[in-house]
């Protein structure tokens, strides 16, 4: 009955809309429900990156932390996206904190659970990747704009001088 | 309009507010405080402060309240700067009002998502208040707002009330935070795949800087937002304001006549020609 509810609330998350049903039966086995409290740290930089997070409702902050500055907001991430990569590559560590701004739950994957289900089917891994590329590719576009600092090349449409 | 579109009239000020550390928005009222300016939501008035210059600065204030003419600017130049000096009975000329505005009629019945960036949020507040002030002739309303920094915000006491209200939808964001923001951080195109509308019947109005527009309408195109559906305001150096001396020529267009709120698949051949 709980497996099954997970499976339920792994389809309907964004992250693996589409993905073949066998497959997100063998993500459920790497699967479980976390919540965090606001202010809670999902990971801290340097920790061990052995899962990642889909979050299925609350907010999350992707920090670093300079000791001059103190903690700083690098982005924040919501429902219906993911957290974390750092468990894909090694040393498999994460390299930056990430903490909830409010209730966040999520469904929590099992890192090395899920790296060898994708060694054992490729098919499942390219999926996979691919749909961690598009992430990818989300976060850099974002970033890039935000080393733009846009709002300060030109003032609004309207107003010239 | 104004009797003479190249003929300033008399405004005197009411109040000039500042709302961050570099932009400031003032009240006027005619002369003799007779005469109300009807604007469209989106449209431009050419302010000339005398002895110093005109300047090309959009309408944000309520489209309902005409006989208060409200401008909201940042200080970039010689003009805006010496605008911030104003005082209440100061006099400016006014043109206008120019350009098409928001297509903010044509939108009942679907869904509106309003997107802006900076100090896009001014040309696009009248454009809010005329939905607001109808809003059972639409669907959801959302609104978009990315800008610098926490103290870049705009208008933050309305933008507290709006999110209080159950009939829209607002997400702001901020590029940089620090300290005690406990709100989003990253650029406002991160908060469109997630935002609540229906992309088969929605109605984008964009205004920011012409950069965050692109991307802004690529990820409106990926949740599948039709290009003409999408509306973006553009930035030229308009001098007369009439379509006259071409200063604003683009393409084909003049971004004060033709524009400056645009369709984007009017755009759209445009946006990526450098030498336009």
């Amino acid at each position: 009955m709980e497996i099954e509810t997970l499976k339920t609330l792994l389809a309907e998350h964004p992250f693996v809309s589409g993905l073949d049903n066998r497959y997100i039966d063998l993500m459920v086995g790497c699967a479980t429900n976390v919540r965090f409290q606001a202010g809670e740290y999902i990971f801290r930089e340097g920790g061990n990156a052995d899962q990642f997070y889909l979050l299925r409702h609350g907010r999350a902050a992707i920090e670093i932390y300079a000791a001059e500055r103190g903690s700083i907001t690098l982005m924040t991430v919501g429902q219906g996206e993911m957290v974390g990569w750092s468990w894909l590559f090694p040393p498999y560590r994460w390299l930056f904190d990430a903490r909830a701004l409010e209730l966040t739950r999520a469904i929590a994957l099992d890192g090395k659970c899920l790296r060898r289900k994708c060694e054992e089917d490729h098919e499942l891994g390219f999926d996979l990747i691919k749909r961690i590329v598009q992430v990818l590719e989300q976060r850099l576009q974002a970033t890039r704009l935000q080393l733009l600092n846009l709002y300060d090349v030109r003032p609004q449409p309207a107003e010239a001088r | 309009m104004t009797t003479n579109p190249m003929v300033p009239d008399p405004w005197r000020v009411q109040r000039v507010r500042r709302d961050t550390a570099d932009t400031f928005t003032m009240e006027l009222e005619s002369a003799d405080g007779k005469h109300p300016l009807p604007f469209s939501p989106g449209q431009f008035n050419m302010l000339y402060l005398f002895g110093v210059g005109e300047v090309p600065i959009s309408i944000s204030g309520d489209p309902a309240k005409p006989g208060t003419l409200v401008h909201t600017t940042r200080e970039v130049g010689t003009v805006t700067r010496a605008m911030r000096k104003l005082k209440p009975s100061d006099c400016l000329g006014v043109r206008g009002p120019f350009g098409v505005g928001w297509p903010v009629v044509e939108a009942r019945g679907a869904d509106v998502v309003i997107v802006a960036g900076g100090i896009g949020l001014a040309p696009l507040r009248p454009a809010l208040y005329q939905l607001l002030a109808a809003r059972n002739y639409y669907g959801k309303v959302v609104l978009l707002y990315g800008t610098r920094t926490p103290a870049d915000i705009l208008f933050r006491k309305e933008l507290q009330n709006w999110h209080s209200r159950f009939d829209l939808e607002v997400h702001v964001t901020v590029d940089r935070a620090m300290g005690t923001w406990r709100g989003n951080v990253g650029v406002v195109t991160t908060l469109i795949p997630r935002a609540p509308f229906d992309p088969h019947s929605t109605v984008a109005m964009v205004c920011g800087p012409e950069v965050m527009m692109r991307f802004t309408v690529q990820e409106l195109e990926k949740r599948g937002v039709a290009v003409e559906n999408i509306y973006l305001s553009m930035e030229r150096n308009m001098k007369c304001a009439a379509g006259f001396c071409g200063h604003c020529q683009y393409g084909p267009t003049f971004i004060c006549k033709d524009g400056p709120v645009f369709r984007y698949d009017r755009l759209q051949p445009l946006m990526t020609v450098r030498e336009v």
